[in-house]
């Protein structure tokens, strides 16, 4: 009698554990579902709207978001976080519009990348050699540039600005109409960052300084060195974001990519990088980015005023949020 | 439980002992203490006129800040952060500001109560996602500032409102003597009704504890889970307080979110609270905003451009607390 009523049970824990680890190992799966759906119910919602051009609009837009939200999964997997991308893509985008009638834009992108970049080695410096709080570090780096940014516009009032042709046909092109030129840059970012992550020992230190920063020293890994080069390498992706931003909106402004720090957390966090270190990617970072911008899409598709549309999109991602830690904790 | 606190506060020994100890627990607070002086007599000699109004001003200028500071601090110091208060405020604002047009002062009183009510259940929400959903409190608390600000637009869609005559005059001008602006009294009276009798409690003391060392808290007979909706209830609590002095000062109730949540950050890491959790207490923080503002207010002065000002208040930031990290570097190797 018992055996007969156990093995039912036996049997379906045994396929709820299975789903819980399909969906542990392979997480893009649960996520690319939720995101069809999205997309099934834009369909529903607005017959008509989805087609080839809906999508290039929507890829148009999650590039800059993605790329932004890469900067954030590199810096969580080693538990950190990098809140100074909105300054620092704002800032590379401004100073690239301020360069072009003067320097002309390649000098300008160079300027940009090389401001960027020492952001990026400040930040890193503070947060690997000093140990400070990369919460901390990355919010007082983005007042940093954002108050020099300020000034340059005041040095730099009498030239103008103008967004680069360059930065509009990458940001906001397409091919046919319907393939961003913006894939240009992203399809070998992401792929040099999937690639790095999963075959490189660069991309193995990130996972392990995160995972357990003692174990990781003892087993004779510089974590001082890899948090410098991972800071570095994450403000020079939210300089190109900014490039594309600039692009896709045609506005050169110090603020510009503000709005989008907060969303780039949560694209990370949907994606199932955890925000303690140590486990996620970016492949689930990108289906992220687009969940979100496709969420936006429909909200605004449903016609909710703005308010409606902010209250659902946090409770999303708390939901979402709170999914992924139910399935992928053990017990 | 009471009592066993109790014997571990009277067992430090004697008078001159506990003063420093007492130095030593809060060298930090000093130092910011000392260095506010510093920048008082310096903001003096750059401006032979800086007196009274200069004071006032400060005072009011830094009241919904340091409110906000305070509300952050609550809960990092339990161990979480919370990247809603700036929504918190907004949303607490404009209820504020929108019940009290075209009301009576005496009904303003019970829209303050209201409001103060509203804080508390935003908190409690706010904790009881965390705790419920385990996610970490950074997603949460980011997440729900999205939920927040909603609801504020959904409040007002543009700045509006009024606020009670009663309330405006509260944070206005100085009492009995002109050397105390009313905002700073009722910022100490703030504090000294609600969190020092808190940190004194049992409650306090578990806050201290999940903030330190969940595990040995929980181990030792802490609720980690009610302690935790606790502190985020007063977060919510300050937060509403920072909402209503911000309509207070300006008058109205904005629905879009200022700087506040991350600047409180800033300042409650400032003042000596650890973001690891369980180390600091207010008044460090509060310091700290003081400071910033006053540091603002003397490159006005210098004539330094604003935006200078900004990149300074981030250089302030990174500094002092690479100074912090060092010292507790060397601290631990010797």
């Amino acid at each position: 009698m018992s055996g007969t009523t156990a093995a039912p049970a036996a049997d379906s824990w045994r396929t709820a554990a299975a789903w819980r680890g399909l969906f542990r190992d392979r997480p893009l799966i649960p996520l690319l579902a939720l995101l069809a759906v999205l997309v099934v119910v834009i369909a529903l919602v607005r017959p008509g709207m989805v087609g080839p051009e809906w999508a290039g609009v929507i890829l148009r837009t999650a590039v800059p978001l993605a790329i932004l939200a890469g900067c954030q999964t590199l810096t969580m997997l080693t538990g950190g976080i990098d809140l100074s991308v909105g300054a620092v893509a704002s800032m590379s985008g401004f100073v690239v519009a301020t360069l072009v009638s003067g320097p002309g834009t390649p000098a300008g992108i160079v300027v940009a990348l090389v401001a960027a970049a020492l952001a990026g080695l400040v930040t890193g410096i503070g947060v690997g050699v000093f140990r400070v709080h990369p919460l901390i570090m990355t919010l007082g780096m983005s007042l940093v540039v954002l108050g020099l940014a300020n000034v340059w516009q005041l040095q730099m009032v009498q030239t103008g600005t103008g967004v680069p042709d360059e930065f509009r046909w990458l940001g906001s092109g397409t091919f046919l109409g319907i393939i961003p030129h913006s894939l240009l840059v992203f399809v070998p970012t992401a792929t040099v960052i999937l690639l790095a992550l999963r075959r490189t020992g660069y991309g193995r230190l990130l996972y392990a300084i995160g995972d357990n920063p003692i174990a990781a020293r003892l087993s004779g890994a510089r974590a001082w060195q890899v948090l410098v080069v991972l800071y570095v390498i994450s403000a020079l992706m939210a300089a190109v974001a900014g490039f594309l931003l600039a692009g896709l909106t045609n506005i050169a402004a110090v603020t510009l990519a503000d709005s989008f720090v907060l969303p780039s957390v949560a694209a990370a966090v949907i994606g199932g990088t955890s925000i303690m270190g140590g486990r996620g990617g970016y492949g689930g970072t990108i289906v992220g980015a687009l969940i979100l911008t496709v969420l936006t899409s429909l909200l605004s598709a449903l016609g909710y005023p703005e308010a409606v549309r902010q209250i659902l999109f946090g409770s999303i991602i708390v939901a979402v949020a709170a999914a992924y830690t139910r399935i992928t904790s053990e017990s | 439980m009471t009592a066993t606190i109790g014997t571990v506060d009277r067992s430090r020994g004697r008078p001159a002992e506990m003063v420093m100890t007492w130095a030593l627990r809060n060298s930090w607070t000093i130092g910011l203490l000392g260095f506010l002086v510093v920048l008082l007599a310096f903001t003096k000699i750059i401006q032979p006129s800086y007196g009274l109004p200069g004071i006032q001003g400060l005072a009011s200028a830094v009241l919904p800040l340091a409110l906000a500071t305070v509300a952050q601090a609550i809960v990092v110091i339990s161990g979480g952060i919370d990247l809603s208060i700036g929504s918190m405020m907004a949303l607490t604002s404009v209820v504020a500001a929108s019940q009290m047009e075209g009301q009576s002062g005496g009904f303003g009183i019970a829209v303050v109560v209201g409001v103060l009510v509203l804080g508390l259940v935003l908190g409690a929400v706010n904790g009881g996602l965390v705790v419920v959903t385990r996610v970490p409190d950074i997603v949460v608390t980011l997440a729900m500032s999205f939920v927040w600000a909603g609801c504020a637009l959904l409040v007002l869609k543009t700045p509006g409102g009024d606020s009670a005559d009663w309330l405006r005059q509260l944070v206005l001008g100085s009492l009995l003597v002109p050397w105390i602006p009313k905002a700073a009294v009722i910022l100490v009276v703030i504090v000294a009704v609600i969190w020092i009798p808190l940190r004194r409690s049992r409650l306090g003391l578990s806050m201290y504890a999940i903030g330190s060392n969940q595990l040995a808290a929980f181990r030792s007979g802490v609720s980690v889970g009610r302690t935790k909706i606790l502190a985020y209830m007063f977060t919510g609590l300050f937060a509403a307080l920072a909402g209503l002095s911000l309509s207070a000062s300006t008058g109205v109730g904005t629905p879009v979110p200022g700087p506040y949540t991350l600047q409180s950050v800033a300042a409650v890491v400032l003042g000596g609270v650890s973001l690891a959790g369980g180390r600091g207490g207010v008044f460090g923080p509060i310091v700290a905003v003081v400071i910033l503002r006053l540091v603002r207010t003397d490159m006005t002065f210098l004539n330094v451009d604003t935006n200078l000002a900004t990149v300074a208040e981030g250089f302030i930031l990174i500094g002092v607390v690479m100074a912090g990290s060092l010292i507790e570097m060397r601290r631990r190797r010797a």
